[in-house]
C-alpha cells in the first residue's frame, strides 16, 4: 500500500497525539497548524496520483480484499480528502485567534485533529464496517468539541446531537448486519458485484432504506435534521465552522457512494423517495432560515436547504445530476465553513450573533463586508461565483429530464436563500449598531489569523466561480467513476482491468 | 476510606494485579489475554489503591498523568503500524523477528503485534484511570 493513501490518515493522528501531550503549552496550537499543513500536502499528493493513475487502492495489513480493510481513493474520495485538508488548515489557523486557553488545556487541538482523521478516514475507506468505525471516531471527537465549554446550552445541543446520531448508528449497524447476511461481504467493490446476485430484492430495498435513514440523519435531511440547528450554534466558531463544512457532508458522501455504486437495483423506489426528501429538505431548510434571527442559526438552516440540492443531484441519477452533486459538495464545504468563520469575526466585533442587536459592520469594516458578500452570494447562487455553477448544473439536470416542478422548487429556494442572506446583510452590516458602537476591525486582537483563512477561502470560491471549466471536467470524471464503478471494482479486487 | 485492613490488603493486591496484567499482556498473542484485558487488570490495581489510600496517592504512585499515558499508548500503537511501511509492506502488516532461530526451532518470536498490544495496554490503562480518578475526585 502506498504512502499516498496512508499519510492523509496517519498525519492527523500523529498531530493529535503530539498536540495532546503539549496541551498545556502554547506550542500545541502550532503543532495543530503544522500538522494540518502537512495533511494538506499529503492530500494534494494523493490528488495528483489519483488524477494520473486512476483509482488507487491498498489493503491494511495485507489482508486481501474483500476480507481485509481496504483503503481506496477514486476521484470523489480524493477531492473530498483534499477539501477536508483545505478546510482543516483554514480552521486550524483561525483557531489560533479563536480558541480560549482553557479549552486548549482540555485538549481542543487533539480532538480537532481526531475529527479531521475521522472525516478523512470515512472518505478513504472502501469497507462498510470500517466506514461505521470512522463515523464513530468522528462522533466521539465532535461530541467532545461540542461540549468543551460545559455550559447548559452546549450540553442541551450535545445531548440531542448524540442521541440522534446514536439512533442513526444503530440503524446503520442493523443494515450492515442484514447486508452481510445476504451477500457475505462488506467491501464496497465486492458489494457492488454481489448485490446484483441477491434474489430477494424486496429485502435489499429494506436494507437500502435503513442505510438511507442512517445516513440521512448524519446528512441532516428532512425530516431528520432537527439535531443540527439545535447544536451548531453552541460551540466555538472554529468548531461550528468545521462541523458545518464537513460533518453533514460525510453523510451526503456516504449516500452518494451507496446509492450510486451499490443500491441501484430498484431506483424507481429508492431514488423517488430521495427526490421527495431532497425537495422537502430544500424547502424546510430555507423556510427555517427565514424564521431565524441568529447569525449562526440562519446559516445552520441554510446547510439543510443546501444538502437538499446535493440529494436532488443524487436522486435524479443522470450523469449531469451526479456531476452537479459532486460540484455542489465541494463548493458548499468551502463556502459554508467560510460563512461560519465570518460569523465569528462579526461576533467579536459587535458582541453578539443576534442580527437585530448588532449592526454597523459595513460602515466600519468594508473589507469584512466584501469578504461576507462573496460566500453569501455564492451560497445564494449569484454568477460568477461557485454557487451559481453548482445550482446551474443541478437545475439544468432537472430541466433535461423535464421535471419542471422540481426545477421550480430549486430556483425558488435559491431566491429564498437570497432573502435570508439579505436579512443578515441588512441587519448586521447595513444598519447602524443599536448601541451606537462602531466596531473597528483595526482594533481587533489577532485579526491577522482570523482574516487570512477567511480571505483564502473567499479567493478559492472566486477561483472556482471564474474558472469553472477544470472543476466541471473533474466533476464529470468523478461522476463517470461513480456511475460505472468497473475500474474501482477491478482495482480493489485486484483483477486485471 | 480509612481502614488498616483495606490498606494492608490493597498493597498486596496491587502488586499481584500489576504482575498479572503483564502476564496477561504477554500471553495474549496465542492465548486468551492481550493488551485490552491486561490494561483493564492494571487499571483495577490502581483503582484498588485509589479506594484504599485516596486518589492523590494513587496519582503519585502512577507518576504520569493518566491522560498522557493514553496518548502515548495511542502513539505506540500507531508506531507499530507505521514501521511496516519501512519494510515496504502495507500499513499494520505484522513484522517478525525470531531470536535464536534454527532449522527446527523458531526461537523467541518478537513482533510489532506485541508492540501494538503494549500500545493498547497503555491506552486502556490511561483512559480507564482518567475516568475513575475524575469520578473519585468529584464525589
Amino acid at each position: 500500500m502506498s504512502w499516498y493513501l496512508t499519510l492523509p490518515l496517519v498525519i492527523p493522528f500523529v498531530t493529535a497525539i503530539i498536540a495532546f501531550l503539549l496541551r498545556n503549552s502554547p506550542s500545541g496550537r502550532w503543532v495543530s497548524v503544522a500538522g494540518s499543513a502537512a495533511a494538506l500536502v499529503a492530500a494534494i499528493a494523493l490528488m495528483r496520483v489519483v488524477l494520473d493513475q486512476g483509482v488507487l487502492a491498498g489493503q491494511m495489513g495485507q489482508w486481501a480484499a474483500p476480507f481485509g480493510i481496504t483503503l481506496v481513493a477514486d476521484l470523489l474520495s480524493a477531492v473530498m480528502v483534499l477539501i477536508t485538508a483545505i478546510t482543516g488548515l483554514a480552521v486550524a489557523i483561525y483557531a489560533l485567534g479563536d480558541i480560549e486557553e482553557r479549552h486548549e488545556k482540555l485538549g481542543y487541538h487533539a480532538l480537532y485533529q481526531i475529527l479531521l482523521a475521522g472525516v478523512t478516514g470515512a472518505f478513504l475507506t472502501g469497507d462498510l464496517f470500517n466506514l461505521y468505525v470512522w463515523f464513530e471516531v468522528m462522533l466521539i471527537a465532535s461530541f467532545g468539541l461540542l461540549v468543551l465549554n460545559g455550559d447548559k446550552e452546549q450540553i442541551d445541543g450535545g445531548v440531542k446531537y448524540v442521541a440522534l446520531n446514536l439512533i442513526s448508528t444503530i440503524l446503520f449497524l442493523t443494515g450492515i448486519g442484514l447486508l452481510y447476511g445476504m451477500t457475505g461481504t462488506l467491501n464496497f467493490a465486492d458489494l457492488a458485484v454481489k448485490v446484483d446476485q441477491v434474489e430477494n430484492e424486496a429485502l435489499l430495498t429494506v436494507v437500502a432504506m435503513l442505510f438511507m435513514v442512517a445516513f440521512g440523519v448524519k446528512a441532516a435531511v428532512f425530516p431528520l435534521f432537527f439535531w443540527l440547528p439545535a447544536a451548531y450554534h453552541t460551540p466555538s466558531f472554529s468548531v461550528s465552522a468545521v462541523f458545518a463544512g464537513l460533518l453533514t457532508k460525510v453523510g451526503v458522501y456516504a449516500l452518494i457512494r451507496m446509492f450510486t455504486m451499490i443500491f441501484d437495483h430498484d431506483m424507481a423506489y429508492t431514488h423517488t423517495i430521495l427526490l421527495w426528501v431532497a425537495c422537502f429538505t430544500m424547502v424546510t431548510g430555507v423556510l427555517g432560515a427565514a424564521a431565524q434571527s441568529d447569525f449562526r442559526k440562519i446559516l445552520s438552516f441554510h446547510i439543510i436547504s443546501q444538502i437538499g440540492y446535493m440529494i436532488l443531484g443524487l436522486a435524479l441519477m443522470t450523469p449531469l445530476a451526479i456531476v452537479g452533486a459532486v460540484f455542489y459538495l465541494v463548493h458548499h464545504i468551502i463556502v459554508k465553513a467560510n460563512l461560519f468563520l465570518i460569523a465569528g469575526i462579526a461576533k467579536r466585533l459587535t458582541g453578539s450573533t443576534e442580527v437585530f442587536q448588532i449592526g454597523g459592520l459595513y460602515k466600519s469594516n468594508p473589507l469584512l463586508a466584501v469578504l461576507f458578500l462573496i460566500p453569501a452570494f455564492s451560497l445564494a447562487g449569484f454568477p460568477p461565483l461557485s454557487g451559481f455553477w453548482a445550482k446551474y448544473i443541478i437545475v439544468k439536470a432537472t430541466l433535461d429530464i423535464e421535471m419542471w416542478f422540481v426545477a421550480f422548487i430549486a430556483l425558488a429556494v435559491g431566491l429564498m436563500t437570497i432573502y435570508s442572506m439579505t436579512k443578515i446583510w441588512a441587519e448586521a452590516f447595513w444598519k447602524d449598531h443599536p448601541d451606537g458602537r462602531e466596531p473597528a476591525l483595526a482594533k481587533l486582537p489577532n485579526r491577522g489569523v482570523l482574516l487570512i483563512p477567511v480571505a483564502a477561502l473567499a479567493i478559492l470560491t472566486m477561483v472556482i466561480g471564474l474558472m469553472p471549466e477544470p472543476f466541471v471536467v473533474f466533476a464529470e470524471r468523478a461522476a463517470d467513476q461513480l456511475l460505472d464503478p468497473t475500474a474501482y471494482i477491478n482495482v480493489v479486487l485486484g483483477e486485471a482491468p | 476510606m480509612n481502614s488498616v485492613i483495606l490498606i494492608a490488603g490493597a498493597r498486596l493486591q496491587v502488586v499481584l494485579l500489576l504482575v498479572f496484567s503483564a502476564y496477561m499482556l504477554l500471553r495474549g498473542h496465542n492465548a486468551p489475554g492481550g493488551g485490552f484485558i491486561g490494561g483493564l487488570i492494571a487499571a483495577t490495581g490502581f483503582v484498588v489503591y485509589a479506594i484504599a489510600c485516596g486518589t492523590k496517592d494513587a496519582r503519585a504512585a502512577l507518576r504520569f498523568d493518566p491522560a498522557n499515558i493514553a496518548a502515548v499508548g495511542l502513539g505506540v500503537a500507531l508506531l507499530a503500524g507505521i514501521v511496516a511501511i519501512l519494510w515496504g509492506d502495507a500499513l499494520f502488516t505484522g513484522q517478525w523477528l525470531f531470536i535464536g532461530e534454527t532449522e527446527t526451532d523458531k526461537g523467541l518470536p518478537l513482533s510489532t503485534i506485541l508492540v501494538f498490544d503494549i500500545g493498547v495496554y497503555l491506552v486502556v490503562l490511561g483512559a480507564v484511570l482518567s475516568i475513575v480518578f475524575a469520578l473519585e475526585e468529584t464525589s
